[in-house]
């Protein structure tokens, strides 16, 4: 691989000969030139012997159970070896799960007989080549008991129950009752979301295969100690003999933190039939059998009095989730913290459903959630008759609003006027349907967000080696969010040498713990893991040792060792959008965002990533949706040509820039930019589209039959 | 109909031919991927939705999993590896790195060919849905970025590299127009 990144000036043009600090300098991916020649390798390019292909085969029902499988027709099909399912698969540890959520029964593949939602795989077909795979899985016979299923999501479903509480309590401050009627001026509207894809272009593909008593996997994944340890549990493995790596991720959004059916599958099939599985899920099967971000309902009430200061906010949230697995879509974060007001009041609650299992999502809670509060905001101020930009500017908090804990560095008030002057806010009209150009229908929005930000535990291993250069081993891994790249700017810095000194290890589970590609912590948290161990690394060496020396440090202690306090990142983003009532159709014109994420350690590659986040936000106001069919349960738009985002047309003229911004507690002042971005972008262009057409748009997407006039 | 069928083939790839017997529902992605270790090609839907697996066939962009291997025969094909010329990067590649019009670079592949097939259309005069005037008189306009991104379109990018991507092509494009 080529490690010389070229390093850029404010304009992108390259400089030669720059030396440390790397830290704060753009630079190119260090993966860069093998991306655009075809090098790079991801999870399903790696060459294996013996190869053997599995292919999915998924349930048609969303509730009842299997009563027969006939696989002899599969059985004879050329280049079969194998088929899976309930009766013969390997039993797994039923309590394996996640450390935030506990058991989890999405994990239990090929176990029993039942089906709770459509998609769920049943079977495995295991064969020489992928198409006699597919062919086999084709004439698998399955037959089922249909029992009714329930895919209804409203926030009054009777089985309604409190999430779990492990991202904090429902915030209770004050009398919300009594301050909603002492206000001057009160909203109370009710916001819906969809389910939503996570999209990556790599569907999921895993390889697995036994060495000896080791369980080998390669798989695309955004957390390889993280799923080799899953993995472990789940097979009753010491996590000893169970190694995950992988080199390239095409991206994940969400979709990869946790152990996917396609290596537990992979395992399930090297298992049995001794050979090497690949398990690749077909684009279908990415939809349908791995989670989703699941549908919201959220009523929200703000009271103010008549100068803009609120008095109450009361944000009640319910989320869908499946039968088999807890999940926390935290959509009631922001109302905690990014505003003050005598009384707020939260409650989270879950409806169980027949459908997938519902898990992280590029920015999970906050996304919706900020679409919901940012909107109502907007109302409000339409209501005052207010700028909503100063509505903002006038519920500028002190201290943690709910937690009365100190903010260790807030900039929410810099992104808001550095966006706004960026833009041009000010002199807007703010009455809606002003502005016109021919047929079109102009408007402009504004919304903005805070987004929690800590650090995980982590380790690293840190070899001064004998020819002058360093081995820094962190089992990390780069989804596209550049942390190889960032990760070796750090290495750099914390040694105190030259880029080229620096040799990055990742991609690997056997290195040691390290937290995932996930919260927007992993660079974050990787970044302090390899600090850390730079530093006693560097004390070691003052004495001199005969080299070479290695030393593993892990961040556990000094992380729980910080103050409670309230760590955010913050965003303003500023949306213009044309609207032709005649057809429906919504383009957004501008995006404006502006973005308090901590130090940043490579602003070529923050800026692409806010840039990124933001346009996944536009597609999220204007396009995704998972559409569900009543009758068979079963998602209806599981391809591209169903489920929209954003293509190349669609994305206008984006400026994402970063304000000064630094985290205390972390030693390198960090934050975390990953999810951020896609944030507050569906309440701006929600907010855009009501500016220029005077409709309120509560339930997303923004669609053309939603918007289209008489 | 037997679902075994074979067929013996020859595919030209980057200048290079290779024989091969090849399951006739074989696609020429797969052929590219699993047969001739042309990994660079991705796979992103296998449904010609998204664009990952662009090639070249004939100068041509095609998607190449809706390609038949065996429908490719006696083609050019022209890969993401067969870009650069003599391990120096072409223009647009360069671009794309300098210019970060990649993250996890999964759909850099297809829209690298892409691009290099939308700089030989336009020089061909070909127009777009978004070209003004489709006379055919016109003196020859430049690339501008609403052509390119709707000439791009058909790749899809999650995570959102395309303003760095419409940089890059229109910067190819100057190098393009300047070499001519």
């Amino acid at each position: 691989m080529n490690t010389h990144p070229q390093v850029l000036d404010g304009t992108g043009a390259e400089i030669s000969g720059l030396s440390a600090p790397a830290i704060g300098t753009p630079r190119t991916r260090v993966e860069g030139r093998d991306k655009v020649s075809g090098k790079a390798r991801y999870a399903g390019d790696i060459p294996i012997e013996r190869l053997a292909h599995g292919a999915v085969v998924t349930a048609t029902i969303a509730s009842g159970r299997i009563t027969a499988i006939d696989p002899s027709a599969t059985l004879a099909s050329p280049g079969v070896i194998g088929v899976i399912d309930h009766r013969n698969a390997p039993r797994v540890d039923p309590e394996a799960g996640s450390p935030f959520f506990g058991p989890d029964g999405q994990l239990q593949l090929l176990q029993d007989d039942q089906i709770a939602h459509g998609g769920w795989p049943v079977a495995l077909v295991v064969a020489e080549t992928h198409e006699q795979a597919r062919a086999g899985a084709e004439r698998l016979r399955v037959s089922y008991v249909e029992q009714p299923h329930d895919i209804a999501f409203s926030p009054g479903h009777p089985a309604a129950r409190p999430a779990l509480s492990a991202f904090g309590p429902d915030a209770n401050k004050g009398d919300l009752d009594a301050e909603l009627a002492a206000s001057a001026v009160v909203v109370d509207e009710s916001y819906t979301t969809p389910a939503q894809h996570a999209c990556a272009m790599e569907p999921h593909v895993a390889t697995a295969w036994l060495e000896g008593a080791v369980l080998r996997g390669i798989d695309s994944n955004q957390a390889p100690y993280g799923i080799a340890a899953q993995l472990a549990t789940l097979f009753g493995k010491p996590l000893s003999d169970v190694r995950v790596q992988v080199e390239q991720v095409g991206g994940g959004f969400g979709s990869k933190t946790g152990l996917g059916p396609q290596l537990i599958l992979a395992t399930m099939a090297t298992m049995l039939f001794h050979r090497p599985v690949r398990v690749a899920l077909t684009r279908e099967e990415v939809f349908l059998a791995t989670s989703a971000r699941p549908r919201t309902d959220q009523r929200v009430r703000l009271g103010a009095d008549r100068d803009g200061r609120l008095r109450a906010i009361g944000h009640e949230a319910a989320f869908e989730i499946s039968g088999k697995s807890e999940f926390i879509e935290n959509c009631v974060e922001i109302a905690k913290t990014l505003y003050a007001a005598d009384a707020i009041r939260t409650r989270l609650n879950v409806v169980p459903l027949n459908i997938l299992p519902v898990a992280s999502v590029r920015a999970p809670g906050t996304a919706p959630g900020s679409f919901a509060l940012e909107s109502a905001m907007d109302e409000l101020a339409e209501r005052l008759d207010m700028d909503p930009l100063d509505l903002r500017r006038r519920n500028e908090p002190e201290v943690g609003p709910v937690s009365g804990l100190p903010f260790t560095s807030r900039n929410f008030q810099l992104c808001l006027s550095e966006g706004a002057r960026q833009f041009g806010w000010a002199g807007r009209d703010h009455r809606p349907r002003r502005r016109r150009e021919g047929h079109l229908l102009i408007g402009t929005g504004m919304a903005g967000t805070s987004f929690f930000t800590t650090a995980f535990p982590s380790s690293a291993t840190i070899t001064a080696e004998q020819d002058g250069t360093f081995t820094v081993a962190i089992a990390a891994i780069d989804i596209g969010t550049g942390a190889r790249t960032a990760l070796h700017a750090i290495a750099a810095d914390a040694l105190r040498v030259g880029w080229d000194r620096i040799r990055l290890r990742i991609g690997d589970s056997a290195i040691g713990p390290a937290w995932q590609a996930g919260g927007s912590l992993g660079t974050t948290s990787w970044g302090w893991a390899i600090v850390a161990a730079a530093r006693d690394l560097l004390e070691q060496l003052e004495s001199g040792p005969a080299l070479p020396v290695s030393v593993t440090s892990d961040t556990t202690e000094e992380i729980m060792s910080r103050p409670h306090r309230e760590r955010h990142s913050y965003s303003a983003v500023f949306a213009e959008v044309a609207v032709d009532p005649a057809t429906g159709e919504v383009r957004v014109r501008r995006l404006v965002g502006r973005f308090a994420v901590g130090r940043v350690v490579n602003p070529l590659m923050v800026r692409s990533q806010l840039t990124g986040g933001m346009i996944m936000g536009l597609s999220i106001a204007l396009q995704e949706e998972v559409v569900r069919d009543e009758v068979s349960g079963r998602q209806v738009n599981a391809d591209f040509a169903g489920y929209h985002f954003a293509a190349n047309a669609d994305v206008p003229f984006i400026d994402a820039d970063f304000v000064e911004d630094h985290e205390p507690d972390d030693p390198l002042g960090m934050k975390g930019p990953g999810e951020i971005g896609t944030v507050a972008v569906a309440a701006a262009i929600a907010n855009a589209v009501w500016h220029a057409t005077g409709k309120r748009h509560r339930e997303l997407p923004i669609r053309l039959d939603r918007v289209i006039e008489d | 109909m037997t679902n075994d069928a074979r067929s013996e083939i020859s595919l030209h790839i980057n200048g290079t031919t290779h024989r091969l017997t090849v399951d006739n529902r074989r696609t020429l992605l797969d052929a590219l991927r699993e047969d001739t270790r042309h990994i660079g090609s991705k796979k992103g839907c296998d449904f010609g939705q998204c664009g990952a697996c662009t090639v070249l066939v004939n100068g041509r962009r095609v998607v190449s999993c809706l390609t038949l291997a065996v429908a490719a025969e006696g083609a050019e094909v022209i890969t993401v590896e067969g870009l650069a010329v003599n391990d120096e990067l072409r223009p647009v590649q360069e671009a794309f790195v300098r210019l970060d019009g990649l993250q996890c670079g999964f759909c850099t592949s297809g829209q690298l060919c892409s691009a290099v097939g939308v700089l030989a259309e336009h020089a061909a005069g070909w127009p777009s849905a978004v070209t003004p005037d489709l006379s055919p008189d016109q003196p020859h306009r430049p690339l501008d970025a609403d052509e390119v991104r709707e000439r791009m379109s058909g790749n899809l990018c999650r995570c959102g590299a395309y303003p760095s991507i419409v940089r890059a092509v229109l910067e190819a494009a100057e190098c393009e127009e300047v070499n001519r």
